[in-house]
């Protein structure tokens, strides 16, 4: 299972970005083997407008199957439905921390977008 | 950290003056002036600018006349008359790229496109953020976006407790980027028709995004019916209304001496602003203003 | 010929001027409400509204059954309002800008475009006085559109007031452009005349003649009237500070009511405008 985080760090022990379009980049994670790889997100910061969606769409490139945030928007969500993706939010933990807390069962999928939002 | 935006719906109503006010009120905020159409916070703040930076956003056609051999398939394509005699108007440009992409010779140029240019300043209240557009400029919504979430790196690293901002008139984009994710909204409005028209419509806008919502009534005086009309208006929107404001030439006099209505007067405006500031910090410090996500 | 009602700031008497501006009119004249977001001038006029149509614009619609997921749409739109994943495309009709490059560009005609409601135009009557009025729907952000297909309603034969968006970014250029000449509405205070040297240079480089007016005049120095004169800008018409005046705009009476004396000033201004084109 791969998991996309999102980071302006560039490691596990980095906190989780709450911001999920306009995060930097990407850490991910493979469930399976404990590595992981970055993944910028930079275009998207500069974007005029639908950061969340190009975000989503950066990720889905990944072929994750599933991400962690702290703030999704409903565009965003969308897309990631779309594409199958499951998406957990947490508050701004160390990435290690939130992987932990996935393995043990404590983070739940959403089932729909946390924030409200038209240029996040 | 909270952050509240004042907004008015109608313009004109008051609302920079009594951000001012709130500024001077504040433990420390850090400010931010999103109204960047009409930005006037700084004509009262007097911000010493540390930082400037160009913003950049979206792009413009530009037609390279010597590869061009004027097929007129630009003009087909562009949806917003743009391109007349080979030549594009970059203020009537809305930057969709349409005739980059259809143009059979790849004539046509697409750079990016300066818009304005945003400042982080030191103010005798707190640091602020503030910017200004070029004239004609578009993407207002997308500056808005950026000044809020530079307002916010900012008030992590000065550790600030409140982010407080002056948000834009109208309901459309700039507004709709000032107010998604913030705490609290409070409208400034006037005891008028066009008043009480545009609050009504300012509060539909507020609450399709959720976010909690005060109301204030700025020369409530000039329409004491119409102050308790919208008032019941508003509580019938689920806003609660935080207070009114006499009218009083001591506003415009603070304008013309560059100092927020609570530094320079005592009289019976100050004394109504004050008295709102409280009631603002109860609503936003209450339990019932943070089930959106910070 | 098509006068524009504008201003940097909002709240400085756009609508206050072209309503008076309108009643004092000794002719025939079409009143445009280009102000989408916060529509105010029925209130002054209080037309007999004779007919409202829905205003749409068009947004692009996907076939599933013809879509191979290409991404291509999703390419050439520079608004982010499409993204394809998984071999599917969704659309975000908030983002986009009706440009219409995703369906040109489709190579299997899989995208369509189909209308999406933006808001409402009105369209009435009271004495002399044609009445137009564009409202955007709350929740969409883009007035452009409407406030174009709002000009579209202007009288070719007779005079037309447009009453215009504030500030100086795309709903006010979109509306000013459109029109012959400008009065700029200001007051007398540091915030108006910041805000009114905005919109002056906006409106050069739009090249669009102009004067000014000033709302709220005190017996005080005007910072205005210096900056007017400086700049060589034509200073139309002083309206005085009264409360009077503000009371009257709170019941929805328009000022010519509280102050028949400036109908013969008001009913000059679109002269004097024509005689600078």
């Amino acid at each position: 299972m791969k998991i996309a985080i999102s980071t302006s760090g560039e490691d596990l022990s980095a906190p989780v970005d709450t911001r999920f379009g306009r995060a930097p980049r990407f850490l991910i994670y493979h469930m399976e083997t404990g590595t992981f790889s970055l993944k910028e997100n930079k275009q998207n910061l500069n974007a005029a407008q639908g950061a969340g969606i190009q975000s989503a769409a950066c990720v889905c490139e990944e072929q994750v199957d599933a991400v962690i945030t702290g703030n999704c928007g409903p565009k965003a969500f969308a897309v990631l439905d779309a594409a199958g993706i499951k998406v957990y939010t947490c508050g701004s933990t160390a990435i290690s921390e939130a992987i932990d807390q996935l393995r043990q069962g404590q983070l739940h999928p959403a089932d729909e977008a946390n924030v409200e939002g038209h240029w996040v | 950290m909270k952050e509240l935006v004042i907004i008015s719906g109608k313009g004109g109503t008051g609302k920079t003056s009594i951000t001012a006010s709130f500024a001077a009120l504040a433990d420390h905020p850090v400010l931010v002036d999103c109204d960047v159409d009409a930005a006037d916070l700084h004509l009262v703040l007097q911000p010493e600018i540390q930082t400037s930076e160009t913003f950049v956003s979206g792009h413009v056609a530009e037609i390279r006349t010597g590869d061009c051999t004027q097929c007129g398939l630009c003009m087909a394509v562009c949806r917003f008359d743009a391109i007349t005699d080979f030549r594009v108007d970059a203020m009537a440009c809305e930057g969709c790229g349409a005739c980059v992409e259809f143009c059979p010779e790849k004539a046509i140029d697409f750079p990016e496109q300066e818009c304005g240019i945003w400042h982080r300043s030191k103010t005798r209240h707190g640091s602020m953020v503030h910017a200004r557009m070029h004239p004609g400029a578009e993407n207002s919504g997308k500056l808005v976006s950026l000044l809020r979430t530079e307002a916010g790196k900012l008030a992590e690293r000065e550790n600030a407790g409140l982010i407080l901002v002056d948000g834009s008139p109208g309901i459309g984009c700039p507004v709709i980027a000032s107010i998604t994710g913030a705490d609290a909204v409070l409208v400034v409005t006037e005891p008028t028709l066009s008043g009480e028209h545009d609050l009504k419509r300012v509060l539909q806008l507020v609450s399709h995004f959720r976010i909690p919502a005060m109301v204030c009534v700025n020369k409530w005086d000039i329409n004491k019916e119409m102050t308790s009309q919208i008032e019941a208006l508003a509580e019938s929107m689920n806003a609660v209304p935080v207070g009114r404001v006499p009218y009083d030439a001591a506003v415009t006099a603070a304008q013309v001496n560059a100092r927020a209505l609570v530094e320079s007067s005592d009289g019976a405006a100050a004394r109504a602003v004050r008295g709102i500031w409280g009631a603002i910090q109860k609503q936003l410090f209450a339990e019932e203003c943070c089930h959106v996500a910070s | 010929m098509k006068i524009a009602v504008a201003s940097g700031k909002g709240g400085t008497g756009k609508t206050t001027l072209s309503c008076a501006m309108a009643f004092a009119a000794q002719e025939k004249v079409t009143l445009l409400d280009c102000d989408v977001e916060e529509p105010n001038s029925h209130f002054f006029i209080r037309p007999e509204i004779e007919h409202q149509e829905q205003v749409f614009r068009p947004v692009p619609a996907v076939d599933e059954t013809k879509c191979t997921g290409c991404g291509e749409c999703a390419r050439v739109c520079q608004f982010n309002a499409i993204v394809t994943v998984n071999g599917k495309t969704l659309v975000f009709n908030e983002l986009c800008h009706s440009c219409g490059a995703c369906v040109r560009i489709c190579p299997t005609g899989a995208l369509h475009e189909v209308d999406q409601p933006i808001g409402q135009i009105e369209t009435g009557r009271r004495d002399h006085v044609r009445f137009v009025s564009g409202r955007l729907d709350v929740g969409q952000a883009m007035s452009p559109p409407l406030i174009r297909r709002t000009l579209e309603q202007a009288d070719a034969e007779s005079l037309t007031i447009v009453d215009c968006p504030p500030g100086t970014s795309c709903p006010y250029v979109t509306a000013v452009k459109a029109c012959d000449a400008a009065l700029l509405v200001t007051e007398p205070t540091p915030f108006g005349l910041h805000d009114l040297k905005l919109a002056v240079e906006t409106i050069r480089d739009l090249g669009v003649p102009f004067g000014v007016a000033v709302n709220r005049m005190t017996e005080e120095k005007n910072p205005i009237q210096a900056y007017c004169e400086a700049e060589g800008i034509p200073l139309l018409i002083q309206i005085p500070e009264d409360r009077r005046a503000a009371e009257a705009y709170s019941r929805g009476e328009p000022i010519n009511t509280v102050m028949p004396e400036l109908n013969e000033r008001l009913a000059q201004i679109p002269e004097q405008l024509k005689a600078m084109i």
